[in-house]
């Protein structure tokens, strides 16, 4: 076993040598730097190219998806191995995508076979981009209230309504959508999980302008579109089912990744680098526990993943991390604004960024959806 | 190398075994009844603590010891802190244990030996004033003849009135020394203090003590070489007690919420309630992850603990504050009264808050070895 590891171990990184282009080992995973694939992509550079074909070929854009579905069919000891080798040479994601992140994991979980072989390997090797169509003007974080309908017309649904927070909408060339189905059930079981092509008639979207001056987020219009029974994930009306998985993976997914490791480097530098610099000893002091609130954060995380990786899942606590990971990342900027004074308020990365953390605690579930879903489920408070 | 966050399942029935034992032989009502009593210490309940491999947690099986480690001593510590048990574990088991750890010696491992038999008692020396400062001490140790002759005055000696031994921390020709002395030698007068958390305390007077080489802990002059590691292995057990009365407090408060009744429902009900014991919960957790860590390491590489130590206990000392605060604000009006026992939980926060290093003292560690 061990000496299999070691096997693997050493395959990858002679494969990582010869395949990962000097330029893709910078670990940039900034907005810009993202390739996000779809069928319009332009690629950034031939590296970048390079770098997600040599990944498609062996799987690497999907590690642990099955081989058949466009993975590699990594193990839970060859995925660690994986992480660690790709950031040892700080490579990039050769991939990104909420095909990747939510849609794959839902087909996987909750999809037919012939689902798994149809939609998955074009999201494995990146040519189709999806998005997430959840939100509604009239349901946030009372999600289940959705509202955009999907009329039954035999063998499909004309789907008619209006989705919000749409991110990247105006690029992706599909969208998963939550779609009532059912007016007369209760809200949570009249939903259904539904898969819309966004190049059918009727399918329109619009950017929304963001605080930051970013439009990552679009407004998505259905009028009369045409879905076809088969282009469903679970069962008619169980929509809910893999909403609420997908929600649990999502918020896994925004305490554990890009988030929090920004949190890696110690505040204490990026505040030296302020004019304020460290002198200002109210700055200094918040500082200092915004730092141990994030150490004992990153274990907790660390801890989570060890649990997970000794059967014991986090479930519920997912709902910690999620809180406590976007309200730290949110204060860190805010103390990193304070620092820089007046220098920060002129538009550059620094200010976009701040800007864009205040969106943490409220996508994905707002901190205090997040505080309810604790009480009730951990703490076992009456609703 | 990383170390795994997960407890084992030796340290899972630790726990178990270690909360069987106290909720029977020390709930918080034994902790009353003595404060009731006037008395700070329950000598029957520490001989069974010796007789359970408590007393011995960090001294080798060869001196009689059960060795379980550092991560294991957390382990009772945080169960001692849930029905907060007083006992000389913390002074005695952990820090004079650890400290004698280092020696190496038959004179020290004799000592270990009676410490794990129950047969002997501790207490550190180290406060001169009201902060938690190891390197700002005045107490002299001069040298005289073959031997030394210490004065000066400690305060906040926890467990100093009733130890049979103390370790004192003074100063001598070229730097800091650590001396092992009996707590009855000529010149040494102990003063009982009456402590909010109803627990051991004392300011201890050192007139001409005297003192020979063979009382020095490790070298003269190089009194951090012994107690760091001692003060580490104490900061974390401290911080591990204290995350172990935060879980207490907060299991009181959320019993609380979910059967009192206000407006004719329970205030558990309320969401201004539910938010607030719900990131309690969520401070609780993320601080159990920074005392497992802390075990890990001073169990792995006692050396490079430093920071994990310092950010345990900063931690800890936040959230044990929070549960508290909480515990007594949700409590309302019974949560102030003398019957209840969460005023125990709020006293005791405070006096584990500022013994070996207070929020600032540990924060600012930790900074440090974050580049502040």
């Amino acid at each position: 076993m061990t000496d299999t590891m070691t096997d693997f171990r050493k395959d990858l990184r002679d494969w990582l040598e010869a395949y990962c282009p000097a330029e893709m080992r910078d670990g940039a995973a900034s907005e810009e730097t993202i390739c996000w694939g779809g069928k319009d992509w332009v690629f950034s550079s031939d590296a970048q190219r390079e770098w997600l074909n040599a990944c498609v070929a062996e799987g690497y854009t999907v590690p642990t998806w099955p081989k058949e579905y466009g993975g590699a069919g990594l193990n839970r000891d060859q995925q660690k191995i994986f992480d660690e080798e790709i950031a040892r040479i700080g490579a990039r994601f050769p991939l990104q995508s909420f095909g990747i992140w939510m849609l794959g994991p839902a087909l996987l979980h909750f999809g037919t076979h012939e689902q798994k072989l149809h939609y998955l390997p074009p999201i494995a090797r990146g040519e189709v981009r999806w998005c997430q169509g959840y939100s509604e003007p009239g349901a946030g974080s009372d999600l289940a209230s959705v509202q955009t309908f999907g009329a039954d017309a035999g063998d499909h649904w004309v789907v008619n309504g209006q989705k919000i927070w749409t991110s990247y909408a105006d690029k992706a060339d599909w969208i998963f959508a939550l779609v009532r189905t059912d007016r007369e059930a209760p809200k949570h079981k009249g939903i259904s999980f539904l898969l819309i092509d966004m190049n059918d008639p009727g399918v329109d979207t619009r950017p929304i302008k963001l605080i930051s001056g970013a439009s990552p987020f679009c407004e998505t219009f259905f009028t009369d579109v045409k879905v076809p029974k088969e282009q469903i994930v679970g069962d008619v009306n169980r929509g809910w089912d893999v909403a609420k998985y997908l929600l649990t993976h999502e918020r896994e997914m925004i305490s554990g990744s890009g988030m929090l490791q920004a949190g890696g480097r110690p505040l204490g530098a990026v505040l030296a680098e302020g004019d304020a610099g460290l002198e200002d000893a109210t700055l200094r002091a918040a500082a200092m526990r915004c730092e141990v609130d994030q150490l004992a954060m990153g274990l907790t995380l660390e801890r989570y993943r060890d649990m997970a990786e000794a059967g014991q899942g986090a479930g519920d606590a997912s709902a910690m991390l999620k809180y406590l990971g976007t309200e730290l990342n949110k204060q860190r900027h805010e103390l990193m604004m304070m620092a820089d004074g007046s220098d920060a308020l002129e538009w550059g990365d620094r200010p976009a960024d701040w800007l864009r953390t205040k969106a943490n605690s409220i996508e994905g579930g707002t901190s205090e959806v997040m505080l309810s879903i604790i009480s009730r489920r951990v703490l076992g408070l009456p609703a | 190398m990383s170390v795994k966050l997960v407890q084992a399942e030796e340290e899972v029935m630790l726990a178990d075994m270690a909360r069987g034992f106290l909720d029977d032989a020390a709930p918080v009502s034994h902790l009353r009844a003595l404060r009731d009593a006037g008395e700070t210490h329950d000598p029957a309940l520490w001989a069974e603590m010796a007789r359970m491999g408590w007393a011995g947690v960090l001294v080798l099986e060869a001196q009689g010891g059960s060795d379980m480690g550092y991560a294991a001593a957390n382990v009772i510590a945080q169960e001692m802190g849930k029905t907060l048990v007083t006992s000389p574990f913390l002074s005695t088991a952990v820090i004079a244990a650890t400290a004698l750890r280092q020696i190496g010696d038959a004179r020290a491992e004799a000592a270990l030996a009676r410490i794990a038999g129950g047969e002997v008692t501790y207490a550190l020396a180290v406060d001169e004033s009201a902060k938690f400062d190891p390197n700002k001490v005045e107490m002299t140790a001069e040298a005289d003849g073959n031997g030394f002759r210490l004065n000066g005055t400690k305060q906040f000696v926890v467990d100093g009135a009733l130890a049979d031994r103390l370790l004192v921390l003074a100063r001598t020709a070229e730097g800091l020394t650590l001396f092992d002395l009996d707590a009855g030698a000529a010149g040494v007068s102990r003063d009982a203090r009456a402590m909010i958390d109803a627990r051991d305390a004392a300011r201890i007077t050192f007139e001409d003590v005297e003192a020979t080489g063979a009382d020095v802990l490790g070298q003269v002059d190089h009194a951090m070489d012994v107690l760091r590691p001692a003060l580490q292995a104490g900061q974390a057990a401290l911080a591990a007690e204290m995350t172990g009365l935060a879980a207490g407090a907060f299991a009181m408060t959320v019993d609380y919420l979910k059967e009192r009744k206000q407006f004719g429902v329970e205030i558990g009900r309320f969401q201004a309630l539910q938010h607030r014991a719900a990131h309690l919960w969520c401070e609780v957790e993320v601080t159990s992850s920074a005392i497992l860590n802390a075990g890990r390491l001073l169990d792995s590489a006692l050396e490079d603990a430093a920071m994990a130590v310092s950010l345990a206990k900063a931690k800890a000392t936040q959230t044990a504050q929070l549960a508290v605060q909480e515990g007594v604000q949700m409590h309302g009006g019974i949560g102030m009264t003398d019957a209840y026992d969460m005023g125990f939980y709020m006293k005791r926060a405070r006096v584990g808050a500022e013994w070996l290093g207070d929020y600032s003292y540990h924060a600012e560690q930790v900074a440090r070895y974050r580049g502040f």
